[in-house]
C-alpha cells in the first residue's frame, strides 16, 4: 500500500492541493482522494477511506451463519448475489456438504445476470465520468429488465439476499426462464448501440488509449485482479482458475487483452459481457429438476477450523474467510474484496496524468465504495 | 393596413416609429424612447428566448436519451422552465466567505452583458436588426469574447480551486479557439467584401456562400461550428464546467439568480453563434434560390423572411445540441491540440485558397 501511508510529501512551488470527494461526481460514493497537481498535471494521489466503513466484518462475529451471509448484500451493492454467493459456498464447505444441482445452477444464471447488470451500470457511468450523458439512459434501459427479473425470482432488485447454506432460499418464478431469454435477446440487440454511443466514438477512444498504463508486473504485485487485471494480461479469472457453482458445466472464455491501458480494460468489459450472455444461454434451458435446498440443521455450527472460498465478482477476485471456533457464530471473518486491491493502483495509475485522466482511469477501474471499506 | 404588414418587421417597426413620432414632438425624448422600447422588448424576447431554448435542449437530450422530458407544467411542458426560474429567483445566492464579493457578484452580468450586446447587428428579418453597424463582424467577434473576462472574474473571485481550474482552462480554451473563429469568418468577409452583417446577407441573394464559395466556404462552416462550440464552453468542449471533473468549473459556487444568470449567457451565446453562422453562411434571412427557377423561386419568396432566418438558426442550434448529447468531453491537453494543430493550420491554408478564389473571382 505504497500510496496509501506516504504522507511526507511537501508541495513544491507552483503546486497545490485538491480534494476530489468524499462528496464528488465522479468518485461514484464517499471516496476521498487528495490529489496534488502542478497546473493540470498530476503529481500525486492519496485515497483517504473510512467514510463508509460499517464494520461489517466485526459485525458478522455476533450474527448465526445464516444470517451474516446477508450483511455482505451491503458491500460490492452492485453483485449482492456473488458476494452472497460467495459466503454460502464458504459455510459449505464448512460444514461439508454440496448444494443441489438445481441450485447451483440458478445461482450461476443469477450471479450472471449480476454482472451483467454490474458491467452494464459500469458502461453507463463511465460514459457519464467522461462527458457523455446519453450512454446512462441506454444502460439502464436493459439494466432495468435484468433487476425486474431478480425481483420476480429473489423479492428484491439489488439487494436479492436469495441464497442460504445448502442452495436456494426458495424455487424460481415460473416466469423466471422466459423473460430471461427475452431479456438477452434484447441485450444481444442492443450490444450494437453500445459499440455506436461510445467504443467506436473517436473522442472517446484518444481519452483512454494509453491512459492509465497498468503493466502485468504492476498488476501482480498490487493484487489488481478482475477485468482490471485482465486487461493487462494477467489470467486471473476464479471461474476458470477454480470453477465453484456450475461454471465447470458452461464453456466460455476467459477475456485477456495485452493493452495494459484504460480502453483495453473498457473491452475487456464488453466482451465479458457477451460472455456472460453466452453463459447463461447455456444453461437457462438446462436447469436440472430437483430439490432446490439441501437439508441443514436449524441452527448451523461449523467444525472447529478455518475455511476459504473465494468468487469472481464483477470487479474481481472476492475471498471469504471464516475461523471458526465450533460455535454458532464465527470466530472471525476476513472479506479479500476486489476494490480495495484494485485501488491500491491508482496512484501509480495517476501519476503524471491529467484531471480528465484520473477520472477516466477511475470508472475504468470500476471502483464500489462500500466495497473497499466494508 | 395590408399585408405586408403581417409579414415583416420592419414595416411594424417604421409604424411604431410613426405612432411615437405624432405622439412624443422632442427629438431626443424620442429617442431615449424609442431606445427604452427597444431595451424592454429585446430583454423580454431574449429571455422567452432562453426559455425556449432551454425546454428545447431538454427536449433533444430526452429524444437522445429516448426518455420523455419535461411535459407535465404546461403544454408540452414548455412552462417546466420558467417554473424552474421561480424556484432559482426564491432560491439564496449564496456568497462564499472568503470570496472577493466584489468581483463575484459582478461577473454574472459582465457574462450576460457581453452576450447581449453581440445581439445588436444581427438581421432577424429582411432588413430588419437593432443596430446595422457597418463593421458588424468585427464587432460581433470582439464584443463575444468580453465573455471570458466575466468567467476568469467568476473563477478567481470565488475561493475555490475547482472554479480556479475551470476559469483556468475556460481562458485558454476561448482564446485558443477564437482565432479558428475569425479566421472562419474572414473567409466570408474576403468573399463577400464586406464587414457589414447587412451587405454580407445582401451578397448572398443569388445564393448562400455555403454553396457560392465552392469546397472551402464549406470548410469555413464546418471549422466555424466546432471552433464556436468551443467558445461557447458546451460539449463537447465544456471543460470549464466538466461536472465530472471539477464539480462545475467556474460557477460551482454560484447558485440562486447568479447561476441562472450564467445559464442565461450560455442561451443566449449558443443562439448568436448559431445566427451568426446562419447569416455568414446561410444566408440570414435570404430565401432559399436555385438558379433561374423562377416559379420555384417565387415560391420560396413567399415565406417570411423571419422564418428563414429562425429555421436556419434553429437547425444549427439543433446540430450543436445533437453532439453535446452523444459526445464525451475532450481532454485539456486533446482540446488545445486541436486547435492549434489542426483546425488553426487548416483554417490558415483555407483562408490562402479563399483569397485566391475572391481575387480570380472564381465564386460563383
Amino acid at each position: 500500500m505504497r500510496g496509501l501511508i506516504e504522507e511526507d510529501y511537501t508541495t513544491q512551488e507552483g503546486e497545490f492541493v485538491i480534494n476530489i470527494g468524499p462528496q464528488h461526481p465522479s468518485t461514484h460514493g464517499v471516496l476521498h482522494l487528495k490529489v496534488w497537481l502542478n497546473g493540470e498535471t498530476i503529481i500525486k494521489v492519496q485515497p483517504h477511506l473510512g467514510y463508509i466503513h460499517r464494520s461489517i466484518e466485526k459485525m458478522s462475529e455476533s450474527l448465526s451463519y445464516r444470517n451474516f451471509i446477508f450483511a455482505t448484500s451491503r458491500m460490492d451493492y452492485l453483485a449482492a448475489h456473488i458476494n452472497n454467493e460467495a459466503c454460502a459456498l464458504a459455510v459449505e464447505k464448512g460444514l461439508q456438504i454440496e448444494a443441489p444441482p438445481r441450485a447451483r445452477v440458478v445461482r450461476t444464471i443469477l450471479a450472471e445476470l449480476t454482472r451483467l447488470s454490474s458491467h452494464q451500470l459500469w458502461w453507463a457511468s463511465t460514459g457519464l465520468d467522461l462527458g457523455a450523458v446519453t450512454p446512462f439512459f441506454y444502460a439502464f434501459r436493459e439494466r432495468e429488465a435484468i433487476l425486474d427479473i431478480m425481483d420476480e425470482t429473489c423479492g428484491a432488485r439489488l439487494t436479492q439476499n436469495f441464497l442460504v447454506p445448502g442452495g436456494l432460499m426458495a424455487d424460481i418464478h415460473p416466469n423466471f426462464q422466459k423473460r430471461t431469454k427475452e431479456v438477452l435477446k434484447q441485450i444481444k440487440e442492443n450490444f450494437k448501440e453500445y459499440d455506436e454511443l461510445l467504443t467506436e466514438n473517436v473522442i472517446f477512444q484518444n481519452r483512454t488509449k494509453n491512459v492509465g498504463i497498468l503493466n502485468k508486473q504492476d498488476a501482480l504485485s498490487f493484487g489488481v485482479t478482475g477485468p482490471t487485471a485482465r486487461a493487462s494480461g494477467l489470467s486471473c479469472d476464479i471461474r476458470k482458475w477454480a470453477p465453484y457453482s456450475a461454471y465447470s458445466m458452461v464453456e466460455f472464455d476467459e477475456i485477456l487483452d495485452e493493452g495494459c491501458d484504460s480502453y483495453s480494460r473498457y473491452m475487456v468489459r464488453m466482451k465479458e459481457m457477451r460472455q456472460s450472455v453466452n453463459i447463461i444461454e447455456q444453461l437457462i434451458d438446462n436447469i436440472p429438476e430437483g430439490d432446490f435446498q439441501e437439508k441443514t440443521k436449524n441452527v448451523i455450527k461449523l467444525p472447529k477450523g478455518d475455511f476459504y472460498q473465494r468468487v469472481e465478482t464483477p470487479r474481481g477476485e472476492l475471498g471469504v474467510y471464516i475461523v471458526s471456533d465450533g460455535a454458532s457464530s464465527p470466530y472471525r471473518i476476513k472479506y479479500r474484496s476486489p476494490n480495495f486491491s484494485n485501488l491500491s493502483v491508482l496512484p501509480e495509475l495517476a501519476k503524471g496524468c491529467k484531471i480528465g485522466d484520473l477520472v477516466a482511469i477511475m470508472s475504468t477501474i470500476d471502483l464500489v465504495i462500500p466495497d473497499i471499506d466494508r | 393596413m395590408n399585408r405586408i404588414f403581417l409579414y415583416s418587421f420592419t414595416e411594424m417597426a417604421l409604424y411604431i416609429h410613426k405612432l411615437l413620432e405624432n405622439a412624443i414632438t422632442n427629438t431626443v425624448l424620442l429617442q431615449i424612447t424609442e431606445l427604452a422600447i427597444i431595451g424592454v422588448t429585446l430583454l423580454i424576447s431574449l429571455v422567452i428566448l432562453c426559455f425556449f431554448l432551454g425546454w428545447m435542449e431538454r427536449r433533444v437530450a430526452a429524444f437522445m436519451e429516448i426518455r420523455l422530458g419535461p411535459n407535465r407544467v404546461g403544454p408540452q411542458g414548455t412552462l417546466q422552465i420558467v417554473a424552474d426560474t421561480v424556484k432559482l429567483l426564491f432560491k439564496e445566492g449564496l456568497t462564499p466567505n472568503k470570496s472577493d464579493k466584489f468581483l463575484f457578484n459582478l461577473a454574472p452580468f459582465i457574462v450576460v452583458t457581453a452576450s447581449m450586446l453581440a445581439i445588436a447587428p444581427l438581421a432577424f428579418a429582411k432588413n430588419f436588426s437593432i443596430y446595422d453597424i457597418n463593421i458588424g463582424v468585427l464587432y460581433v467577434s470582439s464584443v463575444s469574447s468580453l465573455s471570458v473576462l466575466g468567467i476568469l472574474m467568476a473563477g478567481w473571485s470565488s475561493y475555490n480551486k475547482y472554479s480556479l481550474l475551470g476559469a483556468m482552462r475556460s481562458g485558454a480554451q476561448i482564446v485558443s479557439y477564437e482565432l479558428s473563429v475569425g479566421l472562419s469568418l474572414i473567409a466570408i468577409v474576403v468573399l463577400s467584401g464586406n464587414v457589414s452583417l447587412g451587405e454580407i446577407i445582401n451578397s448572398q441573394q443569388n445564393g448562400w456562400w455555403i454553396f457560392k464559395g465552392h469546397i472551402p466556404a464549406i470548410i469555413a462552416f464546418v471549422i466555424f461550428i466546432i471552433a464556436s462550440t468551443a467558445e461557447i464552453n458546451r460539449a463537447p468542449f465544456d471543460l470549464a464546467e466538466a461536472d465530472q471533473e471539477l464539480t462545475g468549473g467556474y460557477n460551482t459556487e454560484y447558485s440562486g439568480m447568479k447561476f441562472a444568470m450564467f445559464l442565461l449567457a450560455e442561451y443566449i451565446n449558443l443562439f448568436i453563434v448559431s445566427a451568426m453562422a446562419a447569416t455568414l453562411f446561410l444566408g440570414g434571412w435570404m430565401p432559399f434560390h436555385i438558379g433561374d427557377w423562377e416559379s420555384f423561386n417565387k415560391i420560396m419568396d413567399y415565406i417570411p423572411s423571419s422564418i428563414w432566418f429562425m429555421g436556419k438558426t434553429f437547425i444549427i442550434i439543433f446540430i450543436i445540441m445533437w453532439f453535446r448529447w452523444t459526445f464525451p468531453r475532450l481532454r485539456i491537453d486533446q482540446l488545445l491540440n486541436l486547435e492549434w494543430k489542426y483546425l488553426l493550420p487548416i483554417s490558415m491554408v483555407n483562408i490562402i485558397i479563399v483569397t485566391l478564389i475572391a481575387i480570380m473571382g472564381w465564386h460563383f
